[in-house]
């Protein structure tokens, strides 16, 4: 890419759309437009990995003109995922107080007999952490996986009974095809960018971003990079309420922001180094997802939770746009963070930046030292998602939506509030 | 007499003895090296075949000195259904048996690397990695 190009990206990047390369404001095509394009089979469609290289053969302005939706991808553990389960009456009614799905605790306090399954919520008689590091095998992400995999799966419930509900108790077998709603609701998905975890202490440690190896033994990384989402649409100039995406395998809308969604863009001294902290909360029907792209995850001594298959399409409207969704490997960064001390005691900072880039060349340096990287989030498998994505919209099997309402962007200023206690 | 299978596991404290020379010469044990992973100052594992009358007292031997022994009826298989290739388990690996390969980012394991220290079975956060008895 021209230099010129490149600094506007970053410019554009810290304070949102400035006419710095000429022309770059000027509205390439409307939603409608694409969308007719893609019913009569004309759309042009293409992965960000391919668009990037299609930028970097023929400039920004020539690609922008020819392609009408990038797609982009990701698969990985994210937490604040679980659905929403709607089980039918059974004779005599029952108004489920408690509720287990193979044991795993099931929020009923919803009403008579719907629950919602969350995928961090661990079986009672789960061992934990009690013989350190605890193995986490099954979790509510692994019932939400033997659920969308038609696996017969163990309902349990339990109540008080009143006139209306008599009934004290139910243990039977439910599959996903028998319930009313199987509907997953997660209400953080899709984090625009993540840390980048070491360990500086002496000993190893368990975390929710694998096992970390003592004096900087390694480094977890987990976003797709180039691929991800939300690192392609760092303003929230297109992904919105209501824009349909791949979610699980299936079709699924971006329902909401995500909880703690603080986006902004990464300035350290005056460099910018890429969007982090949007999120996203996404709903989908269950029932028409796979479970190649939902699986139950463990992280030892940690916990259980969901890997999750997201696939979002960004319309290129405009070439400010394409500029975002053109940012390569080495035009974002990731934040390292160390998971010892300074991430569990919440202190501010981080030791460094690292560009994605570096990690997925297997090799960071961090203080000096040189680590291998390794990340929890695929990159093939992201790949294969804004493949797949590209396939259904190239197909007109998949039409975009226009968002009725645009997410919170970096210019609203959101930022995290502190817990007392 | 049929040679017995063994992983040895041993910690960074050990790796200088002679361990093998001893298991020859006060056991009179016949050591086929079948995979070998040691360095200086650090952990190690090592795969051997072991034909001879005193097996049972060389591996009372080596756990005298402080070396895990187990027998390798065990090989570590990887289900292709399950493995996300997230690439987690690659920089925890000792012996570069799961590897990925770049830039596609693609995950390969390669058995005969392999010398069954199961750490990746404990890490593969979708537990995709499985003892084969
Ligand atoms: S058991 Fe797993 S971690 Fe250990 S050597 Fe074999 S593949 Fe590598
Ligand atoms: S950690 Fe598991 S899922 Fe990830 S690449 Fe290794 S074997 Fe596959």
């Amino acid at each position: 890419m021209p230099l010129l190009e490149r600094r506007g990206i970053c410019v554009n990047l810290r304070t949102g759309f400035r006419a710095l390369v000429e022309g770059t404001g000027i509205m390439l095509r409307s939603y409608s437009e694409i969308n007719q394009k893609i019913k009569s089979g004309k759309a042009v469609v293409m992965s960000a990995d391919e668009f990037i290289s299609l930028v970097e053969e023929n400039g920004l302005s020539a690609a922008a003109k020819k392609v009408d939706v990038v797609t982009t991808g990701t698969f990985a553990p994210m937490c604040s995922s679980g659905a929403f389960l709607s089980f039918g009456h059974s004779a005599p009614r029952m108004r489920m107080q408690k509720a287990w799905l193979n044991g795993v605790s099931a929020y009923a306090g919803i009403a008579a007999v719907d629950a919602y399954i969350g995928a961090t919520e661990l079986p009672e008689d789960d061992p934990l952490n009690s013989n350190y590091p605890g193995e986490f095998r099954y979790g509510g992400g692994h019932v939400i996986e033997d659920l969308v995999a038609r696996k017969t799966v163990s309902l349990k419930a339990t109540s008080y009974g009143t006139d209306c509900y008599p009934r004290k108790s139910i243990e039977t077998v439910i599959t996903i095809d028998q319930i009313n709603e199987a509907t997953l609701f997660n209400p953080r998905n899709a984090y625009q960018n993540y840390n980048c975890a070491v360990n500086l202490s002496d000993r190893t440690i368990y975390t929710y971003m694998g096992m970390l190896k003592p004096r900087l033994g390694n480094a977890h990384y987990s976003t797709s990079g180039q691929l991800s989402p939300l690192l392609k649409d760092p303003h929230f100039k297109t992904i919105g309420i209501g824009t349909r995406i791949f979610l699980g395998g299936g079709t699924g809308y971006v329902a909401w922001h995500g909880t703690q969604h603080f986006p902004s863009i990464q300035e350290p001294e005056g460099k910018c180094l890429g969007p982090a902290g949007g999120t996203l909360a996404v709903i989908g029907d269950l029932k028409q997802m796979s479970p190649r792209w939902l699986k139950g995850v463990s992280f030892t001594g940690y916990g259980a939770s969901l890997a999750v298959g997201i696939g979002i399409p960004i319309p290129l409207l405009s070439e400010e746009i394409a500029h975002y969704a053109a940012a390569t490997d080495r035009d974002l960064y990731a934040p390292v963070v160390d998971y010892s001390d300074a991430y569990p005691g919440r202190k501010p900072g981080c030791l460094t930046h690292v560009s994605y880039a570096d990690l997925k060349s297997g090799k960071i340096t961090v203080q000096g030292k040189e680590i291998p990287t390794a990340p929890l989030s695929g990159y093939p498998k992201a790949r294969e998602i804004a493949l797949i994505l590209k396939e259904r919209i190239s197909n007109g099997d998949f039409l975009l939506t226009e968002p009725v309402q645009l997410l919170p962007s970096p210019a609203d200023g959101r930022a995290g509030n502190v817990l007392n206690g | 007499m049929s040679p017995k299978k063994i992983v040895l596991r041993f910690g960074p404290d050990i790796s200088e003895e002679p361990i093998i020379y001893r298991l020859v010469k006060d056991y009179d044990l016949l050591i086929n090296i079948v995979k070998a992973n040691v360095n200086p100052q650090k952990e190690g594992t090592m795969v051997l075949d072991l034909t001879g009358d005193q097996i049972e007292g060389g591996m009372n031997y080596l756990r005298e000195k402080g070396v895990q022994v187990q027998a390798l009826s065990q090989e570590i298989v990887r289900n292709e259904d399950r493995c996300t290739m997230c690439g987690v388990c690659t920089a925890i690996c000792p012996t570069g048996a799961l590897f990925m390969e770049r830039p596609a980012m693609e995950v390969y394991f390669d058995g005969d690397k392999c010398v069954v220290c199961q750490l990746c079975l404990k890490i593969c956060p979708v537990r995709a990695m499985e003892v084969r008895l």
